[in-house]
């Protein structure tokens, strides 16, 4: 009994004492004390004895104020745990790192799919296409493609800049792809293909917003993409809440009613962002729902930001995937299309090539005049890389059934796909066994977002060293087992209830010992600070 | 009821930004390539559009990364040379997880450390990684220091005339103010200190804050390299009046003379010793695109961050982060370019004979393109220093500049589209650069194909004598 007792008082002074050593955070704490807005801090010229030019008073205020949570602090308390660990192993309870915090599915053992290497790596070398020796490492259906691919760029040059929105063949090629997965026709001279999805967010950010009186519509929880952009280019946040209780849910009152309540306050709303599937709820959304959708932007004149880069992540065989373009299209307004931007990305689905910073937008409903705004502004970075285009344009028109790589394509893709599904499921299933936690099933993306409802006395624990009550919970987690998440607090949540990201991508093999550690944490904690 | 986005809702810095490098007279080229007209592009520093071949080394390690599965092959080796696998497992392990993953926002860390490494060697100056930030090329690079930097639009940015227009654009984008500073085309577009004062006086009059000074050393469009006494002008300068120093250097590879070779504004700066090297705020931007590696497609570059402090440089990685990670093959490729093979390599032969036939070429190039300009009578063309461009100063007869009010475009855009329309070759009008008030040039590449060049040159001295002639009435020609 005495040994128990002491046990515990060991953990309690774990708990409060990690975080005292690592909790007060002198670059970013949950909320920003920076002040935004004004020019703080004068510049004056002449001579050294003046402060230095860009300095954290006269640095532009909107970087002060926009956030990131997925690569903030609970990311670097990670990292620097991460040092420590080399440097002392043995130093901590645990040997390694649980990264559940950020979509990155090749970084936790997730092989590529290798027929989209085949075809990328003779892009890039295509001497090998030229030499039979060479030729011979690859299957004929990736040397052919690859050959195809070389002949819509000039020179068989992947190393020159091409147009502004890319290759023309591989947008033909996508264009294919999405009339195939839509029945709608894609015209190629809609698709911009640019380095990963964040790009393009920014590019549509930047031309609606005026002034901090235009708003966005996100969703809350939201990918942070969304705010950090909105920060950045100096518009207003206006949050819509996703309903946990129906699987979260978008109902069309709740964007009626924040609508409302923008413009009374001043805010002329120009967008609407919607996440399907969703991140970090991973909810896939019913055609039904996708119409009063479409209807609400009509209505109201907004532009619908339609981010679909989870497209390919659906694991409920009750719901299915429907983009935003098709059901548009079936609503046949025909000239009167709402102004939609379709987002994809080479970063997830099956595919999960993160570092390669591909993807597209996909802009309809827009006049001539916007779109060649559109285009300049895309023209300052001249072009996206081609070694992106080129996987995207591989990604929307994979090999077929009959082409020689498609069995084995086939069956990476199938292993990749249920094995997310079965871990979803476990870790789902793991978190709803845990005392006060709920937590919606993921029905797409790769994500799981679980409700905790903490104690008064955590939420004390918290406050006492100035942390938000989910980001504390976090950062025990952290210490006391290695396990990295971002806590709710980074995507936005219901005021007063508190989530936390925990990605679906470590390797099958590693679940198991991160629910278990998960679970003992989630009993010490909750002994600890249980009413 | 107005469409939700339209030309009258538009953000206002959207509407004034302008980028002349992919406008009208490129739109107008790709129109007539489309038509089927032969078209060379000058447009743009696009090596590899031209003919330029990749060089080896990097395209044999970049294929053995993308498919690791070769590099498990036993006959691997008979098919690429040692050092590229090796290099390849190198570049790997460093990553995390391959070129499908994320990499650390600020790049990966041990390419930074190659990257400070060549600082190192190139200046004499250690360089620290943490200070070095991998970019989807130098212009995103100078995009996200740009946005640190301006405020609102009483902030004002130094930029020279004529100038690379990411410059000018990106600084309307973001709302702030262009204070122009002259180059002098009679001095071989050299620095113009007194100018520099000048237009400094003239904003501050106007109630705008100065914050920083860009220059492009090589300069783009106008090839000059800065000699050490300018560099030194400029340090001090930005001191006095408390400017950051943007020193864009994607030229440094390129170089065409031996009077004046590159010397980042670095090593000058730490030379100088003293408080200034302590103080001044500095940042670097180099590139893959450029040099005699050409390899724009890549999307690779970085910047150097001198004297800025650690909590600034800590926002500077938080904004990189919103955009995750650059990509990994751009950051593999810059890691080859800064630590290229070694003698005693086994690629180490092929790649100095590539190298220097590229730049050789390149030289050479350089000067059949100015020798051509000057042996037309209305055209005086700077030597091309630098860079990969040359600027001509085309003197337009009056009725040409007539001719070009009426048809409503600017004069040089005039020449331009005429000179498209007559020779296919698409080139960019001086005006995207910015020049003095009635002195007319345009931007050409020096890259077409060295075999190509005498056809090139021949064909736009028989548009430009027939232009002459059509508009020539004796009345003199535009000023300078």
């Amino acid at each position: 009994m005495r040994r128990f007792l002491a046990h515990n008082a060991r953990r309690r002074n774990n708990f409060t004492n990690c975080v005292l050593q690592h909790g007060t955070f002198p670059l970013r704490i949950w909320t920003s004390t920076s002040s935004p807005g004004h020019f703080s801090g004068s510049v004056t010229s002449g001579g050294s004895a003046s402060a230095p030019p860009l300095t954290l008073d006269t640095i532009n205020p909107k970087v002060l104020k926009c956030e990131y949570a997925v690569l903030g602090e609970t990311f670097i308390l990670a990292q620097r745990l991460q040092q420590k660990l080399k440097e002392n192993p043995g130093s901590n309870p645990f040997n390694e790192l649980l990264y559940c915090n950020l979509g990155n599915p090749h970084s936790l053992g997730q092989q590529p799919i290798t027929f989209f290497r085949e075809v990328l790596a003779l892009c890039d070398h295509p001497t090998m296409l030229d030499r039979a020796e060479t030729r011979g490492y690859f299957s004929a259906d990736a040397v052919e493609r690859a050959f195809q691919i070389l002949n819509q760029i000039p020179e068989r040059a992947t190393g020159a800049y091409s147009h502004t929105q890319g290759i023309k063949g591989l947008r033909d090629t996508i264009a294919s792809g999405i009339e195939a997965r839509d029945g709608y026709p894609a015209d190629p001279n809609d698709i911009f293909l640019i380095d990963g999805a964040s790009p393009a967010v920014h590019i549509i950010i930047q031309l609606l917003i005026r002034s901090e009186k235009d708003g966005i519509l996100c969703p809350i929880p939201q990918y942070p993409l969304y705010s950090g952009s909105v920060a950045l280019h100096g518009g207003s946040l206006v949050p819509y809440y996703l309903d946990e209780e129906t699987g979260w849910g978008l109902e069309i009152s709740e964007l009626k009613n924040q609508l409302e309540t923008a413009k009374s306050k001043g805010i002329t709303v120009r967008a609407l962002v919607v996440i399907n599937p969703g991140n970090p709820t991973g909810q896939v959304l019913a055609e039904s729902n996708q119409r009063e959708i479409v209807d609400f932007c009509k209505n109201e004149g907004l532009v619908l930001l339609a981010d679909e880069v989870y497209q390919e992540n659906v694991y409920v065989p009750d719901k299915k995937f429907h983009s935003f373009k098709k059901v548009s299209q079936s609503m046949k307004y025909g000239e009167e299309d709402i102004p939609l931007v379709s987002l994809q990305s080479i970063s997830k689905g099956y595919y999960g090539e993160c570092g390669r910073r591909g993807g597209y937008m996909e802009v309809t409903g827009f006049s001539s005049e916007i779109r060649e705004q559109i285009y300049k502004v895309a023209s300052l970075d001249t072009c996206s890389n081609i070694s992106g285009q080129i996987l995207a344009s591989l990604v929307m028109n994979p090999p077929k059934v009959g082409d020689e790589s498609y069995e084995s394509f086939s069956a990476e893709k199938e292993a990749i796909l249920s094995s997310l599904a079965r871990r979803a499921k476990t870790l789902e299933d793991a978190l709803n066994s845990l005392e006060g936690v709920t937590c919606n099933r993921a029905e797409g993306a790769m994500y799981l977002f679980p409700r905790i409802e903490l104690p008064k006395k955590a939420i004390e624990a918290a406050k006492a060293v100035n942390t938000a009550p989910d980001a504390f919970y976090a950062r025990c987690l952290l210490h006391a087992t290695g396990i990295v998440v971002i806590p709710g607090c980074g995507f936005g949540q219901v005021p007063g209830q508190w989530h936390f990201r925990c990605t679906i991508l470590p390797q099958e093999d590693k679940i198991p010992v991160i629910v278990s550690r998960l679970t003992e944490f989630h009993k010490a904690f909750m002994d600890e600070f249980r009413d | 009821m107005s469409k939700p986005l339209d030309y009258e809702n538009l953000n206002e810095n959207v509407k004034k930004c302008q980028y002349a490098v992919r406008g009208e007279l490129y739109l107008r080229a790709s129109e007539l390539q489309k038509e089927g007209k032969k078209i060379i592009f000058t447009n743009v520093g696009n090596p590899h559009a031209l003919g330029q071949k990749p060089l080896t080394f990097p395209r044999q390690v970049i294929a053995l990364c993308q498919a690791p599965f070769l590099l498990d092959d036993p006959n691997v080796g008979l098919v690429f040379p040692s050092d590229t696998i090796a290099r390849a497992k190198h570049y790997l392990s460093l990553t995390s997880g391959g070129l499908g993953a994320y990499s650390d926002s600020r790049g990966v860390p041990g390419i930074r450390k190659e990257v400070a490494e060549f600082i190192e060697r190139r200046d004499g100056y250690p360089s620290d990684p943490e200070l070095i930030f991998l970019t989807d090329g130098a212009s995103k690079g100078v995009m996200q220091i740009l946005n640190a930097t301006i405020r609102g639009d009483r902030d004002g940015i130094l930029v020279p005339v004529p100038q690379y227009p990411l410059y000018s654009a990106t600084i309307s984008l973001l709302g702030g103010s262009l204070i122009p500073y002259y180059l002098e085309e009679t001095a071989n577009w050299g620095l113009d200190i007194v100018n520099l004062r000048q237009s400094v006086a003239q904003a501050r009059s106007q109630g705008i804050t100065v914050r920083a000074m860009v220059i492009i050393n090589p300069g783009n469009p106008t090839g000059q390299c800065l000699s050490i006494a300018n560099l030194k002008e400029v340090l001090q300068f930005c001191y006095q009046n408390n400017l950051v120093l943007l020193g864009d250097e994607v030229y440094q590879q390129n170089i065409y003379q031996d009077e004046r070779p590159f010397i980042s504004a670095r090593k000058v700066l730490m030379d100088m010793g003293g408080p200034i090297s302590k103080e001044l705020q500095l940042v670097s931007f180099h590139t893959v695109s450029k040099g005699y590696w050409g390899e724009c497609g890549q999307r690779g570059g970085y910047f150097e961050m001198t004297n800025i402090s650690p909590k600034t440089v800590e926002e500077i990685y938080k904004v990189a982060s919103i955009s995750l990670s650059p990509n990994v093959p751009g950051q593999i490729f810059l890691g080859l370019m800064v630590n290229p093979p070694k003698p005693g390599d086994i690629s180490y032969e092929r790649f100095v004979r590539e190298s220097k036939g590229i730049l050789e070429s390149l030289r050479k190039r350089a000067q059949i393109m100015t020798d051509g300009f000057n042996s037309c009578r209305n055209v005086v063309c700077n030597f091309t220093e630098g860079a990969m461009y040359s600027f001509p100063q085309i003197r337009l007869p009056p009725k040409a500049i007539e001719a070009a009010k009426k048809a409503g475009k600017v004069p040089d855009v005039f020449y331009c589209l005429k000179l498209l329309e007559a020779t296919g070759i698409s080139t960019v009008p001086g005006s995207g650069f910015g020049q003095k008030d009635g002195v007319f040039h345009l931007r050409t590449t020096i890259l077409p194909a060295e075999e190509d060049m005498p056809a090139i040159m021949a064909s736009f001295k028989k548009f430009n004598d027939e232009f002459m002639e059509q508009y020539e009435d004796y009345r003199g020609y535009s000023r300078m």
